[in-house]
């Protein structure tokens, strides 16, 4: 690639940073240029957002329901799933599955309350109350 | 004493881009392209059985952390690695190495650094980072994704430097002990070209080099039979390991053209070296192009063309096999 094609797409996905990206200038040596994006990146970041966004939404709206716990919508919010919470709190996947009843979620000891509550960058008041979101659930 | 006179760098890719700052502080100016080549850390593999967030494992470089390792062993420089049993016992080690005027490397979590904008926080727990000076309770930190050197605050940095889960970085500190200034890098980067071309061509396993991108083909034709959603989601996969993760675009392939074109020059403007570069260059063209396919079929409405984009990566993979071919010509007599 040369140097005057390389993608100037100001991607929103940059957030107004510059990526380094390699090219070949006029005399011939390859070098860093900056990039402000390219549509291409640009869609399949936003398709992986747009992909955790419906989870924490779908999520969302099961909780307000009563049929899932907090727990389970911070964990999505918070662009995890199943096997990265197991990953990052060592518990086993079937305990943490009991946690996501509403109803097993309300007796859960403050000392494995607090190691969610770690994992997810969340304080453990935060993790028992589902935050107000105007979020359609109909 | 503060190591004010640390000079930030913008690179494409944070291990790569950390080696070659820390070294450059350390006494020894190589180029980021170099330290990359030199590690051999140009690849490509598929892990179809380990997935990341649903999806299988996509890989255009060896395995994290194995720039540092080869860049040690491969130009017999010292460098100390320093893990932590805790966050405090974390802290306070860096705390001693600022204070001595080190400037070190950290590996860290990408989510919980607050500089990085929500578009750009995912999950991966193998970032690296430079860390030069402490001011109050803020850090000095030369991130080399970044145009400019940024600040983060003492207890995300933490967090992040000991995030749990997958390849976790707990609290991994790392900085040259000694840096002979003597380097006669030649031999070093013969052996680099043939490790990555062999690599590459050789390998036993369908999981990396030129075998593993011929089952990613395979597995691209059997989305046809799966939810199109699911399928989108997977061939975007793939084009965000190519290009979204620090890569210089075209996975790694325009700084690997990079590197070669660097070596041709030590080596009195080697033919084959020249020829190489240009291949490996037009090479990650192809890769862009296979890219913006696939961008393509996630944008539109239309029955998604697994066909074409499946030959599409073969015959990426047969110009590949033709430019490790051709390293392998390289053997640095004139």
């Amino acid at each position: 690639m040369d140097i005057n094609s390389v993608p100037q797409d100001d991607s929103s996905t940059y957030a107004n940073n510059k990526k380094a990206i390699y090219a070949k200038s006029e005399n011939g040596e390859i070098k860093v240029v900056g990039s402000t994006g390219w549509n291409v990146e640009e869609t399949v970041t936003k398709q992986a957002l747009e992909d955790l966004e419906h989870s924490a939404h779908t999520a969302y709206c099961e909780v307000k329901k009563g049929i899932k716990s907090p727990l389970y919508y911070y964990m999505y919010k918070e662009r995890m799933d199943l096997q990265l919470l197991h990953e990052t709190t060592s518990f086993f996947k079937w305990t943490i599955r009991r946690d996501f009843r509403p109803e097993i979620f309300k007796k859960i000891s403050n000392k494995r309350l607090s190691v969610y509550a770690d994992a997810l960058g969340k304080t453990i008041e935060e993790l028992q109350v589902l935050e107000d979101i105007d979020y359609d659930c109909n | 004493m503060i190591a004010t006179d640390f000079k930030h760098t913008h690179s494409a890719h944070c291990e790569s881009g950390v080696m070659a700052s820390l070294l450059r502080h350390y006494g020894l100016n190589l180029s980021e392209p170099m330290i990359f080549g030199l590690s051999s850390a140009l690849t490509f593999a598929y892990l179809p059985f380990v997935k990341i967030g649903g999806m299988p494992l996509v890989a255009y470089r060896t395995l994290p952390k194995s720039i540092i390792k080869n860049i040690q062993k491969n130009l017999k420089i010292k460098m100390k690695l320093e893990n932590f049993s805790n966050k405090e016992k974390g802290e306070n080690r860096l705390n001693e190495l600022l204070d001595e005027g080190k400037v070190v490397g950290a590996q860290s979590s990408v989510y919980w650094l607050p500089y990085f904008p929500p578009e750009m926080r995912f999950h991966f727990n193998a970032h690296n980072l430079v860390i030069f000076a402490k001011e109050a309770d803020n850090y000095l930190i030369s991130d080399p994704v970044f145009e400019h050197s940024v600040e983060c605050d003492r207890a995300s940095l933490s967090k992040a430097r000991f995030a749990k889960g997958l390849m976790a970085p707990k609290g991994l500190l790392y900085y040259p002990t000694d840096v002979p200034t003597d380097i006669d890098i030649k031999p070093a980067i013969i052996k680099s070209i043939k490790k990555t071309a062999k690599s590459m061509l050789n390998t036993p396993v369908p999981i990396s080099g030129l075998k593993a991108m011929k089952s990613l083909a395979k597995s691209i034709l059997k989305l046809e039979s799966k939810d199109t959603r699911y399928a989108k989601l997977y061939l975007g996969h793939i084009v965000r390991m190519q290009e979204e993760i620090g890569t210089g675009g075209a996975g790694f392939r325009y700084i690997y053209a990079s590197f070669l074109q660097e070596s041709s020059l030590l080596f009195e403007n080697d033919e084959t070296l020249i020829e190489a570069s240009k291949m490996m260059l037009e090479v990650g063209d192809k890769w862009r192009e296979f890219a913006l396919m696939i961008a393509k079929s996630i944008r539109s409405k239309k029955e998604i063309d697994f066909k074409a984009i499946s030959k599409m990566l073969l015959f990426i993979c047969d110009e590949e096999s033709k430019v490790y071919k051709k390293m392998l010509e390289f053997n640095g007599n004139k």
